[in-house]
């Protein structure tokens, strides 16, 4: 999903921008879009987007930075993110949550050095009752053991 | 041959797509078709295969099985599905034609009492529609149990020019799944009682607020909405009415704060997600400024069913002041997890005990977290405790979208206070001070505590206290929950005879 994409043009930018413009609170979804086509909120959107819809750089900023899914630069190849709530606590979540991070050399929202796979924490993916949980992009893994980890990060080319 | 696999992400997590990918190939000929889930989580992924049209269970499976599974020689076999003990205990009002219809069927929603109550509400005033719901007693799902009726009478007297309704799908209490179940398992319901939502009080427009963790919900419930849209239960006229409603799915961004309504409405309009104070309150002033409900997926789900059975039906389950059917999300370290629909009203021993059986490491039980991150951990001692609003809350609990997360006894209850704490410091909005220093401030002092210092139980009290009552919203005001029955429960684990390390 998420991809090391080229450097967008601003024909590209412009066009996802326009869009949405024409939505009832068009922000967020003009943010995810250009999320999802580029890996990140490429730079030159950030005047596009703020005189689009008539708001400051400083409040465009100041949403971005809310939301912990916006990235203002690219994320690996792929993201890894792992549930630390307290239902895949209560399933050893802390212990497969460190292990991973120390076997990558990695602390939270890190990348592996080859660019193959960010590890985020994420609250909770709605798998409490098949924890600990985790999630490689869209894809949704359960009862995630260490087996199953070396797995997915061997597939990812981590 | 008919074989059903859910496509619910906790199967598909579980291996469902191998299954079925093994499935095809050890009968090509035979009809795969992908359901929601059951709710057995801990039997998935879960095949059934429809003998004399009787669907007999496989589970858990894996590609291996397939061949035995059918020819109906797998050791898997479980034997008709409705009838296993799980499924003949429950009452299923909500959740019906989760994991029995194929989730973007209209045809299999109609054929199993979909549109029923759309049509049937067709036919009533806004008015009507919303003293049907009252007379239901339904209360919102979300959380806090307010009257659902009450809320749609404030926004059907109010008059605007345009007014919403909102849908909350943002489930982002840790234990908790019953939203993402019914939106990949069956969101036509949803849809069905959006619309209903927007003839009672008057609204044409609604939007599903879904968090972006769920990207399986939102591929399913873009397509349902697409599907009914073409099929005329969305849009212009619906079903042939002179009444319009319409909707979107919008995607939240990764913020657990963003499930308060207020936020939630200031994300829906590209803002920070900040709360907001209240009043007013958003059935007057929400979404834009407009009148807006504002419900929990839920609570907007059940509404098909009252109409469909009507009012009295839905209130003749349950107890006290909670009427209707609680969605048990049973989580963490059990035996038997998943989603269990009964009435309220259920003890907390009954489901612990009895349905989950027990933890999954078999260890000992030691604690439940009831209610998500902002809820109190209970102890044994509190297995009598029946889950209804107000009953639960008399025993210290809070049933809140009501998730249930078992823990065994090598749980760490001062490292889940301390949790309680991180969580509201890395999620609070920032608007108010007790909730985004007090977090920070609990940290260090749990900190404390477990280094020794006995002084600082006193002052973990005393913040915990200045949380509750000086917080804008649940999140500030509701962690000292978690935090306080940790160390109300389990003393032990705070106290300081553990001598200082250093
Ligand atoms: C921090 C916080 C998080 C919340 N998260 C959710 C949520 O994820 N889903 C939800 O339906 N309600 C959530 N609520 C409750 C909502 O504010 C609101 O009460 C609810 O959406 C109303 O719908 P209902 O009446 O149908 O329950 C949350 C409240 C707080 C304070
Ligand atoms: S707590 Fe980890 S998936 Fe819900």
């Amino acid at each position: 999903m998420q991809s090391a994409a080229p450097t967008p043009t601003e024909d590209e930018i412009a066009a996802l921008i326009e869009s949405n413009a024409d939505l009832e609170g068009p922000l967020l979804p003009m943010l995810h879009a250009l999320q999802e086509s580029f890996g990140h909120i490429p730079r030159p959107a950030m005047q596009m987007i703020a005189d689009r819809l008539n708001i400051t750089k400083a409040e465009l900023h100041g949403v971005i930075s809310f939301y912990h899914d916006f990235r203002e630069a690219p994320a690996g190849k792929h993201v890894l993110k792992i549930c630390r709530a307290e239902a895949c606590q209560a399933m050893g979540g802390n212990a497969l949550a460190e292990e991973t991070l120390a076997k990558l050399g990695l602390d939270w929202h890190g990348t592996t050095i080859n660019g193959a796979v960010t590890v985020e924490p994420v609250y909770c993916l709605g798998l409490c009752a098949c924890g600990p949980a985790a999630m490689m992009d869209d894809r949704c893994v359960g009862r995630v053991d260490r087996r199953r980890m070396d797995a997915l990060l061997a597939e990812a080319g981590a | 041959m008919k074989v059903y696999v859910p496509m619910d992400s906790a199967a598909k997590a579980l291996g469902a797509e191998e299954v079925v990918a093994a499935l095809q190939e050890a009968a090509p000929e035979a009809q795969v078709i992908r359901t929601g889930t059951r709710g057995m989580i801990w039997l998935e992924p879960l095949v059934e295969v429809e003998i004399d049209g009787i669907r007999h269970g496989f589970g858990p499976a894996t590609p291996v099985d397939a061949a035995a599974i059918l020819d109906g020689s797998s050791a898997k076999a479980l034997g008709p599905v409705d009838d296993l003990d799980w499924m003949k205990r429950q009452t299923r009002l909500t959740f019906a034609r989760v994991g029995v219809i194929d989730p973007l069927s209209m045809d299999d929603y109609e054929a199993h009492g979909g549109l029923a109550g759309l049509k049937r509400a067709l036919t009533m005033t806004g008015q009507q529609i919303v003293d049907e719901v009252k007379t239901s007693g339904l209360r919102g799902r979300g959380g806090a149990g307010f009257p659902t009726g009450i809320k749609w009478q404030t926004v059907h007297d109010s008059d605007a020019p345009q007014k919403y309704i909102v849908c909350n799908a943002d489930e982002g209490d840790s234990g908790t799944f019953a939203d993402r179940m019914i939106m990949e398992g069956d969101p036509f319901t949803l849809i069905e009682g959006m619309a209903i939502a927007g003839l009672g009080v008057g609204a044409t427009k609604g939007y599903v607020y879904l968090r972006s963790e769920y990207p399986d919900a939102i591929a399913v419930m873009t397509r349902a909405v697409e599907i009914a849209r073409a099929e005329g239960v969305l849009g212009e006229n619906i079903l042939g009415s002179p009444h319009s409603f319409d909707m979107e799915i919008r995607k939240g961004a990764g913020a657990y704060v963003c499930g308060e309504e207020t936020s939630l409405l200031n994300s829906l309009e590209g803002k920070r997600g900040v709360v907001r104070a209240k009043p007013p309150l958003p059935a007057l002033e929400g979404f834009l400024g407009r009148p807006t409900v504002v419900n929990n997926v839920i609570s907007l789900a059940t509404v098909p069913v009252i109409f469909e059975k009507g009012a009295e039906h839905h209130a003749s389950f349950g107890i006290g002041k909670s009427r209707g059917t609680i969605t048990l999300q049973i989580a963490g370290n059990v035996a038997r997890g998943g989603l269990f629909e009964t009435g309220f009203g259920v003890t907390l021993g009954e489901v612990i005990d009895d349905l989950a059986g027990g933890t999954a490491t078999g260890r000992p039980f030691k604690a439940v977290q009831v209610g998500g991150p902002l809820g109190a951990y209970m102890p044994r001692s509190k297995f009598d405790a029946p889950m209804g609003y107000e009953e639960f809350g008399a025993e210290g609990g809070l049933i809140g979208h009501a998730g249930l997360v078992v823990f065994d006894d090598t749980a760490d209850m001062l490292g889940m206070a301390r949790f309680a704490m991180e969580f509201c410091a890395v999620e609070s909005c920032g608007k108010c001070t007790p909730c985004r220093i007090g977090a920070v401030r609990g940290v260090e002092t749990i900190d404390r505590i477990a280094r020794g210092d006995a002084d600082a139980v006193t002052i973990l009290t005393d913040l915990c206290e200045t949380m509750t009552d000086g917080s804008l919203c649940a999140l500030g005001g509701f962690t000292p929950y978690p935090v306080m029955s940790a160390l109300t429960h389990f003393p032990d684990e705070f106290s300081t005879t553990k001598e200082a390390a250093e």
